[in-house]
C-alpha cells in the first residue's frame, strides 16, 4: 500500500493511472512525474519499491499543488469572485453555469436533479 | 479564446486618460462611462465607476480583488424577478 500526500494508491494499477487518484493530478502531470523519477510507468503499485515511493513524494511535494491546498485554492477563488459581486459570482452564488452557457435546457451538473414545473410545455 | 499577450489588456483610451487626470490631481470623482468593454487597471483602485448597464448608472466601487476583471461584470444587465409558483404552491387548490 503506496500512501502518497494522504492518499491511498490502488495496488493492483499501473504507476500512471494510480497517480492520477490524487486530486490535482492528471493523465499530463502523472506521466511527467513518471519521466522525471525514472520510475517503469508500467510497474504495479504494489511493485514498487519503498525508494521509489520516495522519489515519486519527493517530485510531487516540491512541485505541484495538490489535494487540501489546491482545494481550499479551488473555493478561494469562488470566494473572491463573489465577494467583488461579479456576474461570474452572483452564478456561483445562485448555482449556475458561470462561463454564459445555455440554461433553457441542460446545465443539469449545476442545477442539479430536474425540478418538474407544471405547465411548462406549450 | 483569450486576447493575445502582446496587445496588453485593453482599455478605452479616454476613459484611461480621465483616471490618469484624476489621479494627478488626487481628485475621487465619480466617473460615468458606457465603456463595460474596459479591463479594470491597478490605478482605478479606489475610484467609483457609474457603469452603464442598457438602463441605468450602476456604481461600482473598484477594489483590488477586480483589478483584471472588466468593468461590465460588475454591472449585471439583466433582472430575475422570482417565479410566481413559488409562493402559490402553498396554497390549496
Amino acid at each position: 500500500m503506496a500512501r502518497i500526500a494522504g492518499v491511498d494508491l490502488p495496488n493492483s494499477k499501473r504507476i500512471v493511472i494510480a497517480l492520477t487518484y490524487i486530486f490535482g493530478i492528471g493523465n499530463t502531470i502523472a506521466e511527467k512525474i513518471i519521466e522525471k523519477s525514472g520510475v517503469n510507468p508500467d510497474t504495479r503499485v504494489n511493485k514498487l519499491t519503498d525508494e521509489e515511493i520516495a522519489r515519486l513524494r519527493n517530485i510531487i511535494e516540491k512541485n505541484y499543488k495538490i489535494e487540501g491546498e489546491l482545494r481550499t485554492e479551488v473555493s478561494m477563488n469562488i470566494k473572491r469572485l463573489i465577494d467583488t459581486g461579479s456576474y461570474r459570482g452572483l452564478r456561483h452564488r445562485k448555482g449556475l453555469p458561470a462561463n454564459g452557457q445555455r440554461t433553457r435546457t441542460n446545465a443539469r451538473t449545476r442545477k442539479g436533479k430536474k425540478k418538474t414545473v407544471a405547465g411548462k410545455k406549450k | 479564446m483569450s486576447r493575445s499577450i502582446k496587445k496588453g489588456p485593453y482599455i478605452d483610451k479616454k476613459l484611461y486618460k480621465k483616471i490618469i487626470d484624476l489621479n494627478k490631481t488626487n481628485d475621487k470623482k465619480i466617473i460615468k462611462t458606457w465603456s463595460r468593454r474596459s479591463t479594470i487597471f491597478p490605478e482605478m483602485v479606489g475610484h467609483t465607476f457609474n457603469v452603464y448597464n442598457g438602463k441605468k448608472f450602476f456604481p461600482v466601487y473598484i477594489t483590488e480583488n477586480m483589478v483584471g476583471h472588466k468593468l461590465g461584470e460588475f454591472s449585471p444587465t439583466r433582472i430575475f424577478k422570482c417565479h410566481a409558483g413559488s409562493e402559490r404552491s402553498s396554497k390549496v387548490r
